[in-house]
């Protein structure tokens, strides 16, 4: 006799991976965090019309509260050592998305001599979003996809096999 | 009044610190004596005829065999503006604030100590401004050559169409 039958109606069940992958990505709380223009599309992507807290993600202040990183802007020299105490702050999980071209790969300014040419040479990168700078829609595919890693991870095999993540 | 004017009332109270006028257009300048830039400011701002009481740009130009210093001027009651060079030596230039003449001046001359390496004397902070306070050189200058990498952060990005391509491997 199947169980799904024997139990009540408001009662249902799922893996417990997928619960805590369905509430980490149901609450991804990003830094309010902007570098350059990106930044203002960044902003957009938070207002009513993008409105990506409808997924869950609202801006917090504070890197100890933040889940993910949007680095949004051109990433100086100066500004990369920053920005890697502000990722060692964050508590783990955690994730970054690199928006725009500056971000993802030094963009218009890659051969200046102040700039970091990618923030991926200082952070790992989960999702980068091209674009000079992305609109807010595409900045919200990219929360989508980051959605979809999320979704794929296996947090109880990690923790049995000393923090080796099964396939 | 006009440029020459102002120039040549720089001129005539001056004189041989004056080492240049010039009525290059459309933008006239006067080269004077770096020595000199002190009593010469503290004097284009205070002369009633000429109230030159805003330096709106101080700029610095590497040119090789020299750097100069710009300072433009602007006089908010006489409508009119004017243009303020020194020369200086490529190793070690060195040359008074003119923050006490004009407040403004501060900032300016930390970006151009910043990026050109002009010291100022006088200046009541003289610090980097935009680059990091360890940074090695001054990235303005002709012969600055960009360091391979800044804090184990390299500086420079492989093309991804030669890492792609493997007959370039």
């Amino acid at each position: 006799m199947p169980l799904l039958n024997t139990l009540p109606d408001y009662v249902l069940t799922t893996k417990t991976d997928e619960l805590l992958n369905w509430m980490r990505k149901s609450s991804i709380w990003y830094m309010l965090f902007g570098l350059a223009c990106c930044a203002i599309e960044l902003m957009h992507t938070g207002g009513p019309r993008a409105d990506i807290e409808r997924f869950g993600a609202t801006p917090r202040a504070s890197a100890r509260q933040s889940d993910l990183m949007i680095v949004a802007g051109t990433l100086t020299l100066k500004m990369a050592l920053r920005t890697r105490l502000l990722y060692d702050q964050m508590p783990d999980p955690k994730y970054v998305i690199a928006m725009g071209s500056c971000a993802s790969c030094g963009g218009l300014f890659q051969l200046a001599y102040s700039v970091c040419d990618g923030v991926d040479k200082i952070l790992p990168v989960d999702v980068y979003v091209p674009g000079c700078p992305p609109r807010p829609e595409a900045l919200t595919e990219g929360l989508l996809k980051l959605q979809e890693k999320i979704m794929a991870e296996r947090w109880l095999a990690r923790s049995s096999s000393n923090g080796v993540a099964a396939a | 009044m006009e440029a020459a004017r102002i120039y040549q009332r720089i001129k005539d109270r001056f004189g041989e610190h004056v080492l240049e006028i010039s009525d290059h257009q459309p933008d006239p300048f006067i080269v004077i004596d770096p020595a000199s830039i002190e009593e010469v400011g503290s004097f284009m701002r205070s002369d009633p005829e000429l109230a030159l009481d805003c330096l709106s740009n101080e700029s610095g130009v590497d040119y090789k065999d020299r750097i100069e210093v710009v300072y433009h001027l602007f006089s908010y009651s006489k409508r009119h503006g004017a243009v303020l060079k020194v020369k200086l030596p490529r190793e070690n230039p060195t040359v008074a604030t003119l923050e006490n003449i004009w407040k403004s001046a501060n900032w300016m001359e930390r970006e151009i100590f910043d990026l050109l390496g002009v010291i100022f004397e006088g200046h009541s902070d003289l610090r980097r401004i935009l680059m990091p306070e360890d940074w090695p050189g001054f990235p303005l200058r002709k012969d600055f050559v960009e360091p391979t990498e800044y804090h184990g952060i390299s500086t420079v990005r492989e093309s991804p169409i030669i890492r792609l391509d493997p007959k370039k491997k």
